[in-house]
């Protein structure tokens, strides 16, 4: 039989079809995850370092140390009175405060790394308006590598997010409405074979990879020169594997729900702690260690940790294993699970 | 000749505790067309689903086309085509591509744009199923359980909600069906449709088959005669209508009275003479040949559509 009168090219060009037909859905695929890789992009990109408020208590001799300080771009200098100055360091609004003397004096708190921070350039500028010479010539290279900055770290993450959400949607729902709307019925009324059927939504959600990642990774790279360090191969083999354990979540949720709001629920309950937990804006690591582990088992952290391993560390296929055997074992349980209790009606 | 449809006994408990289907029995012949008939919630939808493998039956033996659900499920689906009482297809997909799909699913089968034609949907090939209207959407169903070239067609409720145009075009269609020697078992809520198109009806209340046989035999061994629906201004006491010539199966609800007379010439005189008598007002009176309407209404007292 000619691939293209195969009810399983049918079945899958049917998914394509529903899928590619609905505006808001290409919306949600491809829209929503290259807008937000565009904002918060922007708005996390790199800064030259924040200038820090220091206080000159007015008196004689303040204008001088004023504009000695001010010479360092690092610093934010402010005149005010000594009560102000007592005041303003006590709120923690500046990190310093410098009284011109006679004795010339510093005050601040040394447990702030803002202070201490604030001290030395301080002390730095005060002595060089005073004639101080560098005794060493120190080069000085700033490090803004693409694979270290947040959007590197944002745009696996997006990636991630994106095929759990657009996977279990795209498959959860769409079955839940079948059966809700009792096409799945008319459906296993044909020799249409089951297997088929359900193979068609993992090939469709394949057919989706191959489109979301050029486009989402063409964006960054455009727009933020964010590049695959590593192995491509091992970055897509990390998205299928990722495509394919979301799936077999879609499908289990949806083996049973009658109705596409009980669906809903579960949905979201499944992936509110992924949201979460997984690290797709922020690193994981700011969770508590004992919580690490149970959370490196959840698949988007998995899928994440992975695209990053490859994508900002240089990983290749070995490198990634751990993630692709916790993908591809989440997704094959979830799978044989799922057509095991799956109801047709 | 050989049996498309033996069933012996058939019951279906619904949960918690919907006696759907109670002890029905039914035998098709193959090549025949055949009707089930019966107020909402008979049973009819049931049965069909239990015939086309949807719903196992909580007792009773079923054989399709000489096979058994059990054993040869595949085989059945290969040459069974079905309508469900409301269809509902993928939306976004056009009428030619769902035809493609199920064709699909068939060894042998027809071809989309022969299936469309005669569902006279040709026009609309390429159009989403959600741009369809109502009466549309139904053949579309149609079309889907006749592009497997079906040697047994189930259809429930096929032309609900279709304009009478659509109607006599899906008729049309059944009987060409059925002129190729297939079989069609059919639910149905249209007495004129039954008496048309269907060799044999069973009409089905509360689960069982009240009524078998070939529609004009159930009306003549039921009803016979003409049936007269009155309109009075009062109630007719019964004995006034049992005293019209000629007059049998009587029946009076409030201002509304019905009888069957055989000679309808010599039944009205006789009728008016009573009411005079009586000195009740006809103020309206219909007469019509009986349907199968009224073999319900006479083995029931009930109508089949309320
Ligand atoms: N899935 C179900 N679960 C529970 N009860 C059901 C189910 N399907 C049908 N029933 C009940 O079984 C009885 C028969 O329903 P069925 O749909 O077979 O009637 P029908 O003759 O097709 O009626 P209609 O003319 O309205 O289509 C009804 O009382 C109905 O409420
Ligand atoms: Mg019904």
């Amino acid at each position: 039989m000619a691939l293209r009168d195969s009810p399983l090219w049918h079945l899958t060009m049917a998914r394509l079809r529903s899928w590619l037909r609905e505006p808001e859905v290409l919306f949600w695929s491809f829209g929503f995850p290259i807008l937000l890789t565009i904002a918060l992009g922007v708005a996390f990109r790199n800064r030259p370092p924040e200038a820090v408020t220091v206080l000159v208590e007015a008196g004689s001799g303040a204008e001088s140390v004023a504009k000695a300080l001010a010479n360092d771009k690092q610093l934010t200098v402010l005149t005010v009175d000594h009560r102000e100055a007592a005041r303003q360091l006590r709120a923690g609004l500046a990190a310093l405060s410098v009284d011109p003397g006679p004795p010339l004096t510093v005050r601040h708190d040394p447990t702030r790394p803002e202070a201490r921070l604030a001290k030395l350039l301080v002390d730095n500028a005060i002595e060089r308006s005073q004639g101080r010479r560098d005794v060493a010539a120190i080069a000085n290279q700033t490090v803004d590598e693409p694979g270290a900055r947040y959007v590197d770290f944002l745009v696996p993450g997006l990636i991630g997010m994106n095929l759990m959400q657009s996977g279990m949607w795209g498959v959860g729902y769409a079955i839940v409405e079948m059966r809700s709307k009792r096409l799945l019925r008319r459906m296993i009324a044909t020799p249409m074979r089951k297997s088929d059927f359900l193979l068609s939504f993992l090939i469709m959600r394949l057919v989706f990879l191959l489109v979301e990642l050029p486009v989402v990774l063409g964006t960054a790279r455009l727009l933020f020169d964010v590049r695959i360090q590593g192995s491509l191969v091992a970055f897509v083999a990390v998205a299928v594997a990722g495509a394919l354990a979301f799936v077999g979540l879609g499908l289990l949720v949806a083996s049973r729900a009658k109705t596409t709001q009980a669906a809903s629920g579960l949905m979201n309950l499944v992936q509110m702690p992924m949201f979460v937990g997984s690290g797709v804006f922020f690193s994981i690591k700011n969770f508590p260690e004992v919580a690490q582990p149970v959370l490196r088992l959840l698949p988007l952290t998995a899928l994440n940790d992975g695209l990053r391993a490859v994508q900002n560390e240089g990983a290749d296929l070995l490198g990634v294993l751990p993630q692709l055997a916790v993908l591809g074992g989440i997704g094959v349980v979830t799978l044989v699970l799922a057509v095991r209790i799956f109801r047709w009606d | 000749m050989d049996l498309a449809i033996d069933v012996e006994g058939l019951h279906k408990t619904w949960p918690p505790e919907v006696h759907a289907v109670r002890g029905l029995d039914l035998a098709v012949q193959s090549g025949e067309c055949f009707g089930l008939l019966g107020p909402n919630g008979a049973g009819k939808t049931t049965t069909i689903e239990i015939l086309e493998g949807l719903v196992t039956p909580s007792a009773g033996r079923v054989r399709v086309l000489g096979r058994d659900w059990a054993h040869d499920a595949d085989a059945i689906r290969q040459r069974i085509g079905i309508t469900l009482q409301h269809t509902y297809l993928s939306e976004r997909l056009t009428v030619a591509e769902i035809l493609a799909m199920f064709q699909s699913f068939y060894h042998s089968a027809r071809a989309v744009d022969e299936v469309l034609a005669q569902v006279s949907l040709h026009e609309k090939r390429d159009s989403w199923f959600d741009r369809l209207s109502g009466g549309q959407k139904q053949r579309v169903a149609v079309a889907c359980a006749l592009v497997g070239d079906p040697e047994l067609l189930f259809l429930d409720e096929p032309t609900t909600g279709l304009d009478p145009q659509s109607r006599r075009q899906l008729w049309d269609v059944i009987a060409d069906f059925k002129a190729r020697g297939r079989t069609v078992l059919l639910t149905t809520h249209y007495m004129d449709e039954a008496e048309r198109l269907c060799d044999r009806v069973a009409i089905v209340d509360h689960g069982q088959v009240i009524a078998l046989g070939r529609p004009r035999d159930l009306i003549a061994e039921h009803v016979g005669g003409i049936v007269l629906n009155l309109t009075t201004d009062q109630p007719v006491a019964i004995e006034r209508l049992q005293a019209v010539a000629t007059a049998s199966r009587t029946r009076v609800d409030g201002c509304q009275a019905h009888l069957t007379v055989e000679n309808l010439a010599a039944a009205v005189p006789s009728l008016l003479t009573e009411l005079g008598q009586a000195g009740i007002v006809l103020q309206e009176m219909q007469t019509h040949q009986p349907t199968l309407e009224d073999v319900f209404v006479t083995l029931t007292g009930r109508h089949l559509r309320d």
